[in-house]
């Protein structure tokens, strides 16, 4: 190969140009959700922390979860957790080398997204009926 | 750590708009992907208009009539024009394929945008440079390997075997999968990318070759074979309809199967 003088090549565009498919973008949700879930167990390790270090901490932490904001912190950890948990199990079907065929992929990736809304919900739902 | 930006040598500007043929009255708009290695330049994006009633239908067909007619600089890879030499793998409208099997009227696009394969280095225009892409394939020693001794005539295989290496066999190394894939964006230099993975399916499941224990050995590594995180643009870019993140998947599999 003439590599004589080569010039210090440019690398071609790669994200900036590919376009998104339902396969990659659930991918990288997948990959979110995981990163989002270490702060969830967090969250949940200072509810259980405040929980053993006496009433005065747990009402603070409580008081936080309880307000609208908490709330909206816990609903989005409750779809992270879900939406994570069906891409799971995406991947283990197709570590057994199922459901890769065109269709099927496509199919199974957005159903990732498209079941975790309303299975987010209704878990909302049913848990408010159970707290009331 | 992966690099989601181009580096600034790599930053993209805007090019020329090369003229409008005279008198046509069906033009299409191409912006295309320009580095030449001789201006000292970064890459830019320039804009020709191809005349529609004086070009075949294909994208390369396209590129071909803006050579010929417009610029005769513009530099990319052809050979056979038929899907079978995988010369003309470039980006087209955002996905891998061949120049020469994509039809102009299926980009429907009012410009069709193309760059050369994603994440390579650039040797001009539309070229990249495959070394690595070929020495990886190089890697996974893509032939028959025997301990028996050799029979008379041919290694015989019955049609049942035979037909186990049906979409694999078919590869023709464009790239296309190899350079769709996010992973293999990130860590080219040691995950071996799905074309050159295939092919080592392809020889681990014929029922003739004899190194399927070295094979699988070869392959068990973080990164060989494990960083294919099943992002499945592999098999969507495809030009060839095969599916290398399948493939992947059973090589996954004979690794598990090997150890219980």
């Amino acid at each position: 190969m003439a590599e004589v003088n080569a010039p210090s090549r440019p690398l071609s565009p790669h994200l900036q140009i590919y376009r998104w498919t339902w396969t990659m973008a659930m991918s990288i949700a997948h990959r979110a959700t995981g990163a989002a879930n270490y702060v969830g167990a967090a969250l949940v390790a200072t509810w259980l922390v405040a929980m053993a270090w006496g009433p005065g901490a747990y009402e603070s932490v409580q008081g936080f979860f309880g307000s609208w904001i908490g709330r909206l912190v816990l609903f989005g950890y409750t779809w992270s957790l879900v939406h994570h948990m069906l891409g799971g199990v995406r991947h283990l079907v197709w570590d057994f080398g199922h459901g890769m065929e065109p269709g099927q992929r496509m199919a199974m990736a957005r159903f990732t997204l498209f079941a975790s809304v309303p299975l987010t919900l209704a878990i909302w739902i049913v848990t408010y009926f159970v707290m009331r | 750590m992966a690099q989601f930006t181009l580096p600034k040598n790599s930053k993209m500007t805007e090019g020329k708009v090369w003229p409008k043929p005279a008198g046509a009255t069906r033009l299409q708009a191409f912006r295309i992907y320009r580095w030449n290695p001789d201006d000292g330049n970064n890459p830019r994006i320039d804009t020709y208009y191809v005349d529609r009633d004086d070009c075949g239908p294909m994208v390369l067909d396209a590129l071909l009539w803006i050579k010929n007619k417009v610029d005769s600089t513009l530099t990319f890879r052809r050979s056979c024009r038929e899907g079978i030499c995988g010369s003309c793998a470039m980006n087209i409208m955002g996905q891998n394929t061949l120049a020469c099997t994509m039809g102009i009227d299926d980009c429907q696009a009012e410009t069709i945008k193309i760059y050369p394969l994603p994440h390579m280095p650039v040797l001009k225009d539309l070229v990249p440079d495959l070394t690595a892409f070929f020495a990886q394939h190089a890697s996974i020693e893509p032939w028959l390997k025997t301990e028996s001794a050799a029979p008379e005539t041919e290694w015989r295989q019955t049609p049942e075997d035979r037909a186990r290496l049906d979409g694999l066999y078919e590869c023709i190394l464009c790239a296309c999968c190899t350079t769709s894939c996010p992973s293999y964006w990130w860590n080219g230099d040691r995950f071996l990318g799905p074309a050159a993975l295939l092919q080592a399916y392809r020889w681990l499941i014929d029922s003739r070759d004899e190194a399927t224990g070295e094979r699988l050995d070869n392959l068990h590594d973080p990164f060989r074979l494990y960083r294919c995180h099943t992002i499945m643009n592999c098999a969507n870019t495809c030009p060839k309809g095969l599916n290398p993140a399948k493939a992947i998947a059973e090589i996954k599999k004979m690794m598990v199967a090997r150890t219980v």
